[in-house]
């Protein structure tokens, strides 16, 4: 890796467990100090590589200067040390020399236990996928900005407000118990789920940014999986629907940046390695008597491997997504089984199907209804697709459409 | 929107051979099929449960008798509780129910809540 790669490489994955490291020396509620150390470390490591080179060991190079900076900061700072040394030393059983532990792992401990602080559930979601994307992931409040298309002050004052709510609740470095487990890994499932599909069908132009979203999303639900506590089957189930997804990125995203629909993509592309892995955490999660709502998705991402239009493949795929609304309803659920039903059974079904859905103000619904009626009704397929574009609100959707209609122009 | 019972009753033969494999299934889907459409459009509230057709019956003086279809030809087979703006709505719903197929009825009911004094 060039020297001007590794800093921002080693900013994202280093950083979290720096400031986690911090955070359990000093209190979550004392997070801005914890980052402000791990951030002048950071900057200290660009000015002296960039003079003297790069040390022999970059990372334990991070680890020891942040770990003098803890010390000095401590020493210098003597409101600090009468509040919370005191207590440091008193945990520490006597010792005098304060201890920062950055042990392996201790750091794989206290990131595990950061994810449940972050995504503790009296923190509002948005405010959880911004200190996810900015503690867990290193992102900062521009490139934040630039995934949620929003500005930098906006993204700077929901990160305040989300740290502030970190004290008010006065949330702890921790595991939950073991009683909690089930219910407080749902938030968090929640959030790397939420924070994956912002990468993968963010309106942002940055695809660099939005694959970096992905990886790191799938990396932290990975670190779910090597804990003994929260290797739960719905982690598996997880992890293994965000392997099928990722398997197509470079099918789905072509040279000019725009999105190519499933039916146009090249197989080919579609990463072997990912569906394995996909499948290998499917076979995982299938323990256990809860069913998630992502072992369904996960199940039904796993048919959407096959490219073979089978009789088979669209009846798994219908009884996946009824049993996934039984469970939870969404809209978009609900479009995609309608559609999996006109493949399964027949197109006329899914019509009658499709007008009890109520989505008229979903430019997704209109599309849907423009499909099942191609072939049946073209004059009627060529209003669903003009209704839809009027409703969609982005230019890649708006594309999408008035190719649509272009192609359903030369067969009127 | 108001919450109602849709109550499934179908006559028991108790001479009736049991379905094979390829029969359950198919039923299966039929059923499937309909409670994705219930859920699809929102408006399944909760998918219930089957009843077995064994069943007792605790008369006055707490006797017990097995039934309860000795006194009523068609048993109750399951319930499922959906949401509709009215009852006719809700018997719209019903209309799909695969139940209607093998010669059995919907019973619609409108539950009340405990704060409903009308």
């Amino acid at each position: 890796m060039k020297e001007n790669e590794l800093i921002p490489h080693l900013f994202r994955t280093e950083y979290r467990k720096i400031v986690s490291v911090l955070c359990k020396l000093f209190g979550i509620e004392h997070i801005e100090i914890a980052e402000d150390i791990t951030s002048d470390t950071f900057l200290l490591a660009s000015e002296t590589w960039g003079q003297k080179g790069l040390p022999p060991n970059p990372t334990a190079w991070l680890y020891t200067v942040a770990k003098n900076k803890a010390k000095d900061f401590l020493k210098h700072n003597t409101i600090f040390s009468q509040k919370i040394v005191a207590e440091i030393k008193h945990t520490n059983s006597g010792s005098h020399e304060i201890e920062i532990d950055l042990s392996t792992q201790h750091i794989y401990d206290v990131q595990l236990q950061m994810m449940f602080a972050i995504c503790h559930p009296s923190i509002s979601t948005e405010a959880q996928i911004g200190l996810a994307l900015n503690i867990l992931c290193g992102f900062g409040a521009e490139e934040i900005a630039d995934a949620f298309l929003s500005n930098k002050e906006t993204i700077y004052k929901r990160l305040n407000r989300a740290k502030e709510k970190l004290r008010i609740e006065k949330i702890k470095l921790e595991l939950p118990s073991q009683s909690e487990i089930d219910k407080r890994l749902d938030t968090v499932l929640n959030t790397m789920y939420l924070l994956f599909s912002e990468g993968y069908y963010s309106i942002s132009q940055n695809i660099t940014l939005r694959r970096d979203l992905c990886l790191e999303a799938m990396r932290l639900t990975f670190m779910l999986t090597e804990n003994d506590f929260t290797n739960k089957p719905q982690v598996n189930a997880l992890l293994s629907l965000m392997c099928f997804h990722s398997s197509r990125f470079e099918a789905r995203i072509n040279s000019q940046g725009e999105i190519v629909l499933y039916e146009d993509q090249d197989t080919n592309l579609w990463s072997k390695e990912l569906i394995d892995k996909g499948e290998y955490y499917l076979n995982k999660s299938s323990q256990g008597n809860r069913l998630s709502r992502y072992h369904l998705e996960a199940a039904i991402a796993y048919w959407h491997t096959h490219k073979d239009d089978t009789k088979e493949k669209w009846e798994n795929i219908l009884q996946l997504y009824n049993r996934l609304l039984q469970l939870e309803y969404s809209p978009i659920a609900a479009l995609n089984r309608t559609y999996a039903l006109s493949k399964a059974n027949n197109k006329e079904d899914a019509i009658i199907e499709a007008e009890k859905l109520e989505l008229d103000d979903n430019h997704l619904y209109h599309s849907l209804l423009a499909e099942l009626y191609r072939d049946i009704n073209n004059e009627k397929s060529l209003q669903h697709l003009q209704t839809a574009l009027i409703l969609a609100k982005t230019q890649a959707d708006k594309q999408i459409i008035l190719k649509k209609i272009e192609k359903l122009k030369l067969s009127l | 929107m108001k919450e109602f019972v849709l109550v499934f009753r179908r006559a028991v033969d108790l001479n009736e051979p049991q379905p094979s494999p390829e029969q359950l299934q198919a039923s299966m889907k039929l059923w499937q099929d309909w409670m994705g459409s219930l859920a699809a459009q929102n408006k399944l509230v909760n998918v219930g449960n089957r009843l077995s057709s064994d069943g007792r019956v605790v008369n006055p003086g707490k006797v017990i008798t097995n039934g309860p279809f000795v006194e009523i030809k068609e048993a109750i087979g399951g319930y499922t509780i959906v949401s509709a703006k009215s009852i006719d709505e809700a018997a719209e719903l019903a209309k799909g129910c695969p139940i209607l197929m093998v010669n059995g009825t919907v019973e619609v009911r409108t539950i009340v809540s405990m704060d409903d004094n009308s």
